[in-house]
């Protein structure tokens, strides 16, 4: 992939939050939130990190993207069609009957490697994807993203149990770790105490940093690569803002699923700067 | 007449498959040495993925490999396979269609001194409801290892059925099956017994003692209750008119229910449903559990007696 500076990264990542406001303004409902929260990671992902070809989405040697946390799927798509997967006047079909663009991704969604949607189940289905892309003896890395607030479920735990015991040093988790679930914090909810500490104690190579700030996104993927075969998982916990770059949604949890109205939609583009 | 469980059946045949088709895994879930999958992780232990007591991650990793291509056989008890794991089912595995077969050993009563947390009365339901969901259950030894073989050439979700007890072999290595397709076990022209799993036994047992009172009874072995063999169904409502199903699950949802579906639709026909009774199982011996069902060769004899005389009654 091409090599890009962190300002054309962080160009990118302004534009897919423009995008994800636009389409969820027009289709009238969806997650802003967890989408702008982990807007940067997936650009990181998506325009330097991995290794995808838009132009043949079921490449088998590709590296591998689970959104577990599948309601911020609006800033996948935008993701993916910025890269080419398909065209980005799809991107206003958002919701709507006969897209490929589901509210929670599907698999006729060219780039989706697995549906979500229903919380918890990304990572076992991303450990599967890592113990068959090491079976082939395939390079193929599994990039899975989590909801702080999904890592409530039991299952997650499990798999991340299954990662540990068949050494998946191909799997590489980003915990979206913004504080915020539907009914209020996390801490409120149902603390998930030191996630850092939790996943090193389940095996995994932590990585703790601003999950907003490019640079700090970019230093930790090479670091990685350093230690890509030390049969280790490897968690990213990158504390991010939920509703980053729209001033009244940061940090507000009724933001999580509810689309902006026209004045509020035009107030977010205001805020990601107008232009690009 | 030799018995033996269903699940020696499918674990026999996976070894054999194994060692055909590369892409063959097996998620076990602690339960290896249990429903006999642990044949073929003796064998392929690279190709055996053991993830512990965590039944609803085996269901993510199985549908993660087969996005790989692989061929994976996920496999615990059938009310695990059914009611733990069963969203996780219903989100990663039968709504992308992945190519997974999810294997339901001690289906039934079969697990019978293990008692309710153990035997599966709804699971054949469960899966049924769930979209491109295939769900089958073999009645034998030989029609175990024949679906097992069948089911890795499908190309989809499977849910497949097996016995933790023994029960009789009715086939021989030549009986060939089609998923989907009704086995005409018995033909026959006064009554139709449709009857799936550890049950089809019995309904050929009821069909030998009608004949022996002058009462010619069809048995169909419909392993396959999605898709059901409507035509098949059909079938026998139009030259039969009266059919006995029998199963080894909740006449809620399963293969009674199944059949009714299309007798109902068809607007004529009669049926009457031998199954469990709504009701949870207990420990007890397999034979017994079955029997305090009503599931019993006497039983399915006087209902086809008795449907044939009002039959009688009313064409008079």
């Amino acid at each position: 992939m091409t090599k890009r500076t962190v300002e054309e990264l962080k160009e990118f990542a302004t534009d897919l939050r423009k995008k994800v406001v636009t389409m969820l303004y027009e289709a009238g409902s969806g997650h802003p939130g967890g989408s702008l929260s982990a807007a940067d990671y997936v650009t990181a992902c998506y325009f330097s990190e991995i290794n995808v070809d838009p132009k043949n989405p079921k490449w088998e040697d590709r590296d591998r993207f689970v959104l577990s946390k599948g309601h911020s799927c609006p800033v996948l798509y935008a993701a993916l069609a910025t890269r080419g997967f398909f065209d980005e006047e799809i991107l206003h079909t958002l919701r709507k009957e006969g897209s490929i663009l589901q509210g929670h991704p599907n698999m006729e969604c060219p780039g989706i490697d697995i549906p979500t949607g229903s919380l918890g189940q990304g990572l076992a289905c991303a450990v599967g994807m890592a113990i068959g892309l090491k079976y082939d003896k395939k390079s193929s890395r599994v990039f899975a993203v989590l909801g702080d607030g999904e890592c409530q479920e039991g299952e997650i735990w499990e798999a991340a149990a299954t990662a540990n015991k068949y050494k998946l040093d191909n799997l590489i988790i980003f915990v979206d770790n913004n504080n915020l679930q539907i009914d209020g914090t996390i801490d409120e909810i149902m603390p998930l105490g030191n996630l850092v500490a939790k996943f090193e104690a389940f095996g995994f190579q932590t990585y703790e940093i601003d999950g907003n700030d490019m640079e700090q996104i970019l230093l930790t993927f090479d670091n990685i690569r350093k230690t890509a075969k030390n049969g280790k998982p490897k968690c990213i916990i990158g504390h991010t803002i939920k509703g980053k770059g729209v001033s009244f949604m940061e940090n507000v949890c009724d933001w999580h699923g509810v689309a902006p109205k026209k004045e509020q939609w035009e107030q977010a583009l205001k805020d990601l700067g107008e232009g690009i | 007449m030799e018995k033996k469980a269903t699940r020696i059946g499918f674990s026999e045949e996976l070894a054999i498959l194994g060692a055909e088709n590369e892409k063959i895994f097996v998620i076990d879930a602690d339960l290896g040495k249990s429903c006999k999958s642990d044949k073929f992780g003796a064998t392929y232990p690279e190709r055996e993925i053991n993830v512990g007591i965590a039944e609803q991650n085996a269901a993510g990793v199985a549908a993660g490999l087969a996005t790989c291509g692989k061929i994976p056989f996920v496999v615990t008890y059938a009310i695990f396979a059914a009611l733990r794991m069963g969203e996780m089912v219903r989100q990663e595995i039968a709504y992308p269609r992945l190519n997974v077969k999810i294997i339901g050993s001690h289906g039934g009563m079969s697990p019978a001194r293990d008692g309710a947390s153990h035997q599966a009365v709804e699971d054949m339901g469960v899966m049924r409801t769930i979209p491109n969901m295939t769900v089958i259950m073999p009645a034998d030894y030989w029609s175990a290892r024949k679906l097992t073989r069948a089911i890795t050439e499908f190309d989809g979700p499977v849910f497949i059925r097996f016995t933790r007890d023994s029960i009789p072999i009715i086939y021989d290595d030549s009986v060939e099956f089609e998923i989907g397709k009704a086995h005409i076990a018995r033909e026959g022209e006064d009554v139709a017994i449709i009857a799936n799993g550890d049950t089809v036994h019995i309904a050929l047992e009821a069909a030998d003692k009608l004949a022996t009172e002058g009462i010619s009874a069809k048995v169909l072995d419909m392993h396959t209750i999605k898709p059901l063999d409507v035509e098949a169904v059909q079938d026998c409502i139009e030259n039969i008119g009266k059919i006995i199903t029998v199963e080894d699950h909740n006449i809620i949802n399963g293969l009674g229910s199944a059949v009714c579906e299309v007798v109902a639709e068809m607007g004529k026909g009669k049926v009457k449903r031998f199954g469990i009774q709504d009701r949870f199982g207990e420990s007890a011996s397999y034979e017994r559990l079955i029997e305090k069902n009503g599931i019993t060769v006497g039983a399915i004899v006087q209902a086809a007696k008795q449907m044939i005389a009002t039959d009688l009654v009313e064409v008079i």
